[in-house]
């Protein structure tokens, strides 16, 4: 079903009665070419680009709940690429690049809003450190520019400039970033995905991998076997769990990272802004609410909860950039397990199995990078060899030493 | 979380630093055959289980002591909490 403006006319007119389901509930076919294990948005992207790009037919995304109900449906929605490594930089800049055409790509409206990422500095050592990010970005075919406090005020007029720990000494700015309506991230792949004939499986939750000889043939399921030629997981937070049935420890741990709304307020943040000197991201949503988060728990968790004394952490934050959501009242809070990797950077690669592939390591950035990440995980898939942006994202980086340390904290996940 | 500390009672959890899997504990020899291999895995691999997961914790703001928790990493409910050094000292004995 292709939706158009002329659609919406003639359906408002007929009482809504014509729309058809956004994607269908298929009958499970005994063999596939592709099985992408996780209905998030990384594996419906992943199954999109298999489809549109790379021509695969037969095509099957197993869920063991339903789509977009995992981390894509759990996260503050922003979408940025502002890094400092080439190996990130390059990889996140294609995914914004996507972000951008996303909408015609799959017919959806996803509302991309490239409404600006700030990121303040609050010492002259850190400016020098966001300029040098600035650049990075620059090389990379980013955009960045430097915000003198002036320039911030102007924009911005409600932060704390003068606070007496952290005063606002400028920021780093990124006009292309912004924010997209997460959910409809997960609902318009499927639909596009649902489209190019994908089979879109809710409530198939895999319970082991078929191995024969070194060769992973198919999937075992609530549902029953599935044969496969490829199977690419992308499970997120999930990750170890479902590898360990293929008897893989992988350079992973799961801990919950916690997301907030307030409750609605008249728009007055223009774009995203985060704080230089703790760990809290803000913007307003189009429904009025202001959606934070800061820092993981920093323990393994598989509970989507976490504990008040973030809760606490983040809100002091908060108040530190901007005493005046002091008022606002929080709505909503929940937390999502992220797949923490050891050196703050994804995985996407095969495994020592042939014909398994794994998507995973995403930590807390998992949703910018979803195009970027359905795109280089199809390509894997369908050509056997690594995309030439996530060829650095390898699953045995950790044993060959070649760590992709963005913020060069070392080898321990509850830092990054 | 509250953390009923061996000596101290029961704390809250903010109070502590988390670590990770109990099986850092199992550094490996460094003069063995294969220990580039068994630092490789005890470095970066994890089990990073659902469920009944043994860990270490530190006790920054309390008496800097080092604990090795029984916790549910899906419920969060927490089991047992020892001493990292008795739980150490234990090790060879049972199948922890």
């Amino acid at each position: 079903m292709y939706y158009n403006v002329l659609k919406i006319l003639k359906e408002g007119l007929n009482d809504n009665k014509g729309w058809k389901k956004t994607w269908q509930n298929p009958e499970i076919k005994k063999k596939y070419d592709v099985i992408i294990i996780g209905g998030g948005g990384h594996g419906l992207a992943t199954a999109f680009y298999l489809a549109k790009e790379f021509k695969i037919k037969n095509i099957a995304v197993l869920e063991k709940n339903w789509i977009g109900g995992g981390n894509v449906g759990r996260n503050t929605t922003i979408i940025r690429s502002n890094y400092l490594l080439n190996e990130n930089e390059a990889f996140y800049e294609f995914s914004l690049k996507l972000w951008e055409t996303l909408e015609k790509q799959i017919n959806y409206n996803a509302m991309v809003s490239q409404r600006g990422v700030l990121n303040v500095f609050h010492s002259d050592a850190q400016r020098d450190s966001f300029v040098r990010r600035g650049n990075s970005m620059i090389i990379n075919g980013a955009d960045a520019e430097l915000f003198d406090v002036d320039k911030i005020k102007s924009i911005y007029p409600f932060l704390d400039y003068d606070n007496a720990r952290f005063p606002i000494k400028g920021g780093l700015f990124q006009k292309r970033g912004g924010s997209v309506r997460h959910d409809a991230v997960a609902w318009g792949y499927a639909h596009a995905a649902d489209e190019l004939g994908v089979d879109i499986i809710q409530n198939c939750e895999v319970t082991g991998f078929k191995i024969k000889s070194g060769t992973c043939i198919g999937v075992e399921t609530n549902k029953g076997d599935i044969l496969a030629n490829k199977i690419g997981c992308a499970v997120a937070g999930s990750s170890s769990v479902l590898m360990s049935k293929a008897n893989m420890n992988l350079p992973l741990e799961s801990h919950v990272l916690q997301a907030f709304v307030s409750e609605s307020l008249k728009p007055f943040i223009p774009g995203v802004i985060t704080f230089g000197a703790g760990h809290f991201y803000i913007s307003q949503s189009d429904k009025g609410g202001l959606v934070f988060g800061g820092d993981i728990d920093g323990y393994n968790s598989y509970a989507q909860r976490g504990g008040m004394d973030m809760l606490e952490d983040v809100c002091e934050g908060g108040l530190a950039l901007m005493p005046t959501i002091g008022k606002a009242r929080l709505l909503r809070m929940w937390g999502g397990i992220m797949d923490m990797s050891m050196d703050g950077s994804p995985i996407i690669d095969k495994t020592h199995i042939k014909g398994l592939y794994l998507n995973a390591g995403w930590c807390y950035g998992g949703f910018k990078a979803t195009p970027a990440s359905g795109w280089c995980f199809a390509h894997l898939l369908a050509k056997g060899y690594s995309h030439s942006l996530s060829e650095n994202f390898q699953l045995d980086r950790f044993k060959n030493g070649y760590m992709i340390d963005e913020k060069g904290q070392g080898a321990q996940p509850n830092l990054h | 979380m509250i953390i009923d500390h061996p000596l101290l009672g029961p704390r809250d959890a903010s109070e502590f630093i988390y670590l990770g899997d109990a099986s850092l504990l199992n550094r490996p020899n460094w003069d063995e055959e294969k220990s580039e291999d068994n630092f490789y895995k005890y470095l970066y691999l994890r089990e990073n289980v659902a469920g009944m997961h043994k860990e270490l914790w530190f006790h920054q703001q309390g008496d800097r002591s080092w604990l090795v928790i029984s916790r549910n990493t899906v419920t969060h409910e927490i089991f047992k909490v020892e001493l990292a050094t008795e739980f150490k000292k234990n090790m060879g004995k049972s199948n922890d």
